[in-house]
């Protein structure tokens, strides 16, 4: 990117809330059910039928909105925001206009680049439409099936200020939203189940110049990795377009993974007029102090938080502290383990390292492995105790890991023990010794590596069991007087 | 005001299709609803909340339990068209 243009982006995040009914009926909002078995006559838009507001949907909204720094609106309301298209029973979808229930707001991010204040605009409550699958591309179908399962699942979209000026910015405003998110614990945000979508406006405009230049809108950008992609090749698109001196066509965009590209959606929609009104079927939300406050109770440590305390109270590395904040269960995991435990840096190594591997190549989630958080405060205290030996204890986790087992009952019955008997230990050292005269004359000669050596070997003898600084002592004893 | 143009333009949005003679009766009928709505722009609400709502209610809201849904021939039953459960929508995009 040259510095002739600068790139100005905003976000609007889509989350579905994981609330057990649909916002408006009882229909259930389970994932991956058969096409149309959640559906009833409200969420079909038959005649006749009228929603009714699920009061989880509104607790959870409120949560997002203190979460994101909003002013809580005392006063909110929705409306019919009308448009015909298939996935929308009614030909409407009820969203908020004018009184969304939370507004201006604001998030902190970090990226390579530094600290970043990315402004929220609103947040708002609406419902799901369904799902559509094409019979072949959407432009050269014959007809599309339609599914109503989604319809009426809970969602609340999030509206960022176009305050964001690089893709990866961007991407770190989706980050933390996604982890606030689970953090609060109101939605699954599983991008490829559709439960957290992301649109993006993407303009440029000459540096200096505080007019924004002509967006165009981005859609379907499936994954993390793909809102980067998507706009780093949006940026590059339109940067062309006004180098060869042509305009930025205002439009929609579909990201496509395959082609790598942006491809312009022209035609799809009829002009942009949704003639919001009222919506009559539903009366206003109203929002006190006392249920502002109970909801605010619900709220966590939010991940920025939990992260700046890894760092300033526990001495964490940045990087660690990014590592461990970054999913919630691990957060969670490690802060249980040191409820039991009390050197968070050695616990951190742990955990990002054998802990997090075994965790990625069973594509497991900290919970749901056999590693308890007291059995790995008990491992780790065994290593401390000279109990264990750090090698022997990668062997014990990985038991742990995989049966459920305390580390006790491990070392005691696969007799893994560490040994730190000097008469036990004698012999080996002894035999060790005698079979290696070259190193044994290195280490008489002043060379000390080769002690290193010879520890090693009694450490195979003994399979990783003898205590290597007892032996490493016993070695310099006998042949160094 | 409101001329014809603006009618077609409605209509077009909900996919109404009027005839000649249609139009130019919704365009004086609309006219004058409108013309009577300019009337009120006459009083002075400078310091008048908009009214969102106008039945005195609040915060109806039922708890998040799930109900049983409809079978799904019963929500199919009304479909124009249908396949593998599924409602079946004509082509989305014009050619």
């Amino acid at each position: 990117m040259t510095t002739k243009y600068e790139t100005v982006i905003g976000l609007e995040v889509h989350v579905q809330l994981n609330t057990d009914s649909k916002i408006f009926c009882g229909c259930s909002t389970e994932f991956g059910k058969e096409p149309n078995e959640n559906t009833c006559p409200v969420c079909l838009g038959l005649p006749g039928t009228l929603p009714v507001l699920n009061k989880k949907v509104v607790d959870y909204a409120i949560m997002a909105g203190l979460a994101l720094n909003c002013d809580i609106a005392e006063y909110s309301k929705f409306d019919r925001k009308n448009y015909f298209y298939p996935d929308l029973p009614k030909a409407y979808q009820i969203s908020q206009f004018d009184l969304p229930i939370a507004e201006n707001g604001e998030i902190e991010i970090e990226t390579e680049a530094g600290l970043f204040n990315i402004g929220v605009t609103r947040v708002h409550l609406e419902e799901d439409a369904g799902k559509l699958i094409h019979e072949g591309s959407i432009d050269k179908s014959k007809g599309s099936l339609v599914d109503y399962n989604r319809t009426g699942v809970p969602l609340i979209e999030i509206v960022s200020e176009p305050d964001m000026r690089t893709p990866a910015q961007a991407k770190a405003y989706l980050t933390e939203l996604k982890m606030i998110m689970e953090y609060l614990d109101i939605s699954d945000c599983n991008m490829e189940e559709g439960s957290l979508r992301c649109d993006a406006n993407v303009s440029l405009r000459p540096v200096g110049q505080e007019e924004f230049g002509i967006k165009a809108e981005l859609k379907n950008m499936n994954s993390f990795s793909a809102v980067e992609k998507g706009l780093e090749y949006e940026v590059k698109r339109q940067q062309e377009l006004l180098d060869e001196g042509k305009k930025v066509v205002q439009e929609t965009r579909t990201w496509d993974e395959s082609l790598n590209k942006t491809i312009s959606m022209r035609g799809k929609e009829e002009a942009h007029d949704y003639r919001y009104f009222p919506e009559p079927d539903l009366v206003p939300l109203e929002i006190d102090a006392a249920w502002k406050e109970e909801m605010g109770k619900e709220i966590p440590e939010l991940p920025r938080e939990k992260y700046k305390r890894f760092i300033s109270e526990l001495g964490l590395p940045e990087y660690d502290a990014g590592v461990l904040t970054g999913d919630k269960d691990l957060a969670v995991f490690f802060e249980e383990v040191l409820s039991d435990y009390d050197d968070p840096k050695n616990l951190s190594n742990w955990m990002m390292g054998e802990f997090l591997r075994l965790l990625n190549e069973n594509g497991q989630a900290p919970f749901e492995s056999g590693v308890s958080p007291i059995n790995l405060a008990k491992m780790l205290k065994m290593i401390d105790q000279d109990i264990i030996s750090g090698k022997i204890a990668k062997k014990v986790f990985e038991k742990m890991y995989n049966s459920g087992s305390d580390p006790e009952t491990i070392v005691e019955e696969e007799g893994l023990k560490q040994i730190s008997d000097e008469d036990e230990l004698e012999n080996i050292v002894d035999g060790i010794i005698a079979d290696n005269p070259d190193a044994v004359e290195d280490v008489q000669n002043g060379k000390d590596r080769a002690i290193g050596f010879l520890v090693g070997q009694v450490m195979k003898e003994t399979r990783g069991k003898a205590n290597p600084g007892l032996v490493n002592q016993m070695l310099r004893d006998k042949l160094m007087d | 005001m409101i001329d014809k143009k603006d009618v077609e333009y409605a209509a077009g949005l909900a996919h109404l299709k009027l005839d000649e003679e249609e139009k130019e009766k919704y365009t004086e009928q609309i006219g004058e609803i409108l013309d009577y709505v300019d009337k009120l722009s006459e009083l002075d609400t400078d310091d008048v909340v908009p009214t969102a709502y106008t039945v005195p209610m609040k915060n109806v809201l039922r708890k998040d339990e799930v109900k049983k849904s409809l079978p799904r021939e019963k929500s199919l039953a009304n479909a124009p068209d249908e396949k593998d459960g599924q409602f079946r929508a004509p082509k989305i995009m014009s050619d």
